[in-house]
């Protein structure tokens, strides 16, 4: 299992790289709502794969908080785009 | 049986993990924010059910396993709504690509 979490690791953490690397290039602010929104499903993935490593079930509350925040971001934000335009 | 769950859930943890690598690259190599809406809604959202179902295999609490499959349930519900969301704003406001679409059915109806 140790072997799994070194590969996974290594996957997300190019993942979250390459999330933030569209986050600062990002033409427009939906490219950017878009890279923060998988930025933050990457940190979820990632405490799933720690949770599933060790069998503990102590931060799959952050999990969910986690997921919800990102929803509602994006979701707000969406509206902000809307009233105010994409710059 | 305690091995056959952990072989099934370590080859989900790295489906999960490769599926958010691949959608992290499709999020970089795409050009229009129409494009990049299909990494953020589809592959990230079976690598969340993957995960939480690796997870749900291997936790020992029973209830655990059940938090789990609820954060799947929830990723399901939630990420096509927030993607159309943005990708409507993006549309409303014609902005990244979406001003020169050769087939625009959304502008034809006029919403």
């Amino acid at each position: 299992m140790t072997v799994v979490l070194t590969i996974c690791g290594t996957m997300l953490a190019v993942a979250a790289l390459l999330c933030t690397a569209r986050l600062i290039k990002g033409p427009t602010l939906a490219d950017r709502v878009f890279a923060l929104d998988a930025l933050l499903i990457v940190v979820v993935i990632a405490i799933g794969v720690w949770t599933a490593t060790t069998g503990r079930g102590t931060y799959i509350e952050a999990l969910l908080v986690i997921a919800l925040v990102a929803f509602i971001g994006t979701t707000t934000v969406a509206r902000f785009i809307e009233r105010r335009g994409d710059t | 049986m305690t091995t056959i769950g952990t072989i099934l859930s370590a080859g989900l943890l790295l489906l999960a993990s490769l599926l958010a690598l691949l959608a992290a690259v499709g999020l970089l190599r795409f050009n229009t924010v129409m494009a990049r809406t299909h990494p953020v809604t589809k592959a990230i959202t079976l690598g969340v059910v993957a995960v939480c179902v690796a997870g749900a295999l291997r936790v020992e609490d029973r209830t655990d396993a059940l938090r789990l499959l609820l954060v799947a349930v929830f990723q399901i519900v939630t990420a096509p709504i927030a993607a159309h969301m943005v990708a409507r704003a993006a549309h409303r406001v014609g902005s990244g690509g979406t001003r020169d679409l050769p087939i625009d059915e959304l502008r034809e109806s006029g919403r």
